[in-house]
């Protein structure tokens, strides 16, 4: 009772009984919280499709099996939604990531295949990723291209370099995929390594984005980008080490997921990969807008998804409507950040 | 008093063109130390352009700039910082998404752990609450972000930040833009406190003359892309002096339709 009394916000004119008011101001604390912890709606939603799939399936779903399948589904989103938050943050995006997450693996292979030791082919592999980022960010800040458009092109021309190079074939299996020693269940074999990858990539991108310089540059980017240029931030350095940035780290986890499937299929398009990371982001509370979101939540909207994929297909209904539950996830998760960033706009001045 | 002073900053044949536009033709200017000069003209007449290649945004294209009666010339903001000026835009360069205490650090960060760059909050935080006491200005907590904040709020820490730089000379532009009559106040008294410390010569762009008769020492009429009057503001009345400025208009109107006779 105490305790509402402290609180600033002035009471309507028309007092309601004490209690109400107490019930009202929970309710305020409550939407609060939704509104400020993003995470927090996709965290809910998972844990809720989590206890209906173990009540559903009962142990197949919560077996290691499925929970590494639905891993499996979570991972090469998971690791490309990092990278694309930063970039959504911005208010750019990288619709390419998907093709190099599948593109260092192939020059990991190619390098490989031409005699180049394994550890030499993956740096180079991963210095290639991040070189295809360099040219997304340079050709969007400097020749004034729309990142949308840049990384668009950036995805086919991947892709055919992949069909062209591949000559049709299906590739053969990376050394380390064969191995049983510790280099290989860590590059992928062991099958929570991927989903570790992940985790460790969410924390340091968690908080390269809420603790660093660079993290305050990229919301000062995306939301003000003149002002944070006449504050003397160097946006369009920020930019383009972004893109670096989320083209590096598709092609690390990229490589890790080619290592624990042991095959490289050049007819796999990456795209398929980033609308499920975009998807990933928006459902983890990112808004496209630019300025605000979340690593965390991102990878959280990962998870999400991987459960949905593998708990339809346990439950036993065809695949087909996975597709609709992530459609309307997304539409759900996408109209409560609009819903929550005009909450924040309209408390402006108390 | 002032006109004996130093003069801190020194414009001198500056011109700029954008493309075709010649929006500055030929500006020069004084800035004594320890001075509020004020900058009033109509809107496109080039005053922003002349701030923003002061503070380093722009590049003029012919003239120099000195300050403290050396030549400079300003690549970037950070260079023009280096010499001591800054300054605060008419859109407040404020990110609405951070809060207030960030806003108040962008640019210059508390940093540690070396090449890590991990930010120093809780150092940030305490930084700001003291600073923003110590400059009489209030804001419901600095961790509000820059979104909640009133106009007259948000200019307070776009003006508490330049100021927190300890700059030599600080550019204000519009700093009463769409602020009501007790915001503007605000404003106007931490102005008065900055000039009254004298560690700070100041520019400021506005269109109310009474705000600038009461801030300044001297105010410069712009027009067309030039200085047209230097009219230093003691020893006159407010009438008198918007007199003056309505006059030097008008003999520009005059100019204008006579030359296209």
């Amino acid at each position: 009772m105490q305790a509402g009394a402290q609180t600033p916000t002035a009471a309507p004119a028309a007092e309601p009984p004490g209690q109400r008011r107490e019930v009202a101001s929970i309710g305020r604390r409550v939407l609060r919280l939704f509104v400020y912890q993003r995470e927090l709606t996709p965290v809910l939603i998972t844990v809720g499709l989590f206890a209906y799939f173990t009540i559903r399936a009962g142990s197949t779903f919560t077996d290691s099996l499925s929970l590494s399948s639905a891993a499996g589904y979570a991972g090469p989103y998971g690791a490309i939604a990092v990278g694309e938050v930063l970039l959504l943050v911005l208010g750019e995006i990288d619709l390419s990531a998907g093709q190099v997450f599948l593109f260092g693996a192939w020059v990991e292979y190619w390098l490989h295949n031409a005699g180049t030791p394994i550890g030499i082919s993956i740096v180079i592999a991963l210095a290639v990723c991040a070189g295809v980022g360099a040219v997304n960010g340079l050709i969007t800040v400097w020749l004034n291209v729309p990142s949308f458009v840049t990384t668009l092109a950036t995805n086919f021309i991947l892709f055919g370099f992949v069909l062209i190079y591949s000559n049709d074939a299906q590739g053969t299996p990376i050394p380390l995929s064969a191995g049983t020693g510790f280099s290989s269940k860590l590059m992928g074999t062991w099958q929570w390594s991927e989903i570790l990858w992940v985790l460790v990539i969410t924390i340091l991108g968690a908080l390269l984005l809420t603790r660093t310089r660079f993290g305050t540059r990229v919301i000062a980017s995306g939301g003000n980008l003149v002002g944070a240029a006449e504050a003397g931030v160097p946006v369009r350095r920020v930019k383009v080490w972004a893109f670096v940035l989320c083209s590096f780290l598709a092609g690390l986890v990229g490589i890790v997921d080619a290592v624990k499937y042991g095959t490289l299929d050049p007819g796999n398009f990456g795209v398929d990969y980033i609308l499920y990371a975009i998807g990933a982001c928006v459902i983890g509370g990112t808004a496209l807008t630019g300025g605000r979101g979340t690593v965390i939540g991102a990878f959280i909207g990962a998870i999400l998804i991987g459960i949905l994929e593998d708990g339809l297909t346990l439950v036993g209904v065809s695949t087909n409507d996975f597709y609709v539950w992530v459609g309307v996830v997304i539409i759900v998760a996408m109209a409560l950040n609009a819903q929550f960033d005009r909450i924040i706009a309209r408390s402006r001045g108390t | 008093m002032s006109a004996q002073a130093e003069p801190v900053l020194e414009v001198r044949g500056v011109t700029k063109r954008f493309g075709a536009l010649v929006v500055l033709r030929g500006i020069d200017m004084v800035l004594r130390q320890g001075e509020v000069l004020g900058l009033v003209g109509d809107n496109g007449a080039g005053k922003s352009t002349l701030v923003k290649i002061l503070c380093g945004f722009h590049q003029q294209d012919e003239g120099d700039v000195l300050v403290g009666g050396r030549k400079v010339s300003f690549h970037s903001v950070e260079a023009a910082r280096a010499h001591g000026i800054e300054t605060v835009y008419q859109d407040l360069a404020l990110i609405p998404q951070l809060p207030v205490f960030q806003n108040l650090f962008l640019g210059h960060e508390v940093t540690r752990l070396g090449p890590l760059r991990m930010l120093d909050k809780r150092a940030m935080r305490k930084l700001a609450r003291q600073y923003l006491d110590d400059i009489k200005v209030r804001v419901p907590s600095v961790d509000a972000e820059a979104e909640q904040l009133s106009g007259g709020q948000r200019q307070a820490i776009a003006v508490a930040r330049a100021v927190r730089a300890e700059p030599k000379i600080l550019l204000l532009d519009e700093p009463l833009a769409a602020m009501g009559a007790r915001e503007s106040r605000l404003i106007i008294e931490l102005v008065k406190d900055l000039a009254a410390s004298g560690r700070v010569s100041i520019i400021v762009i506005d269109h109310n003359y009474a705000h600038l008769f009461e801030l300044c020492d001297r105010i410069n009429v712009m027009q067309g892309g030039r200085i047209t009057t230097d009219q230093p503001v003691h020893e006159t009345s407010l009438e008198e002096l918007t007199e003056l400025m309505v006059s030097s208009y008008r003999q520009q109107l005059e100019d204008v339709s006579s030359a296209g006779a």
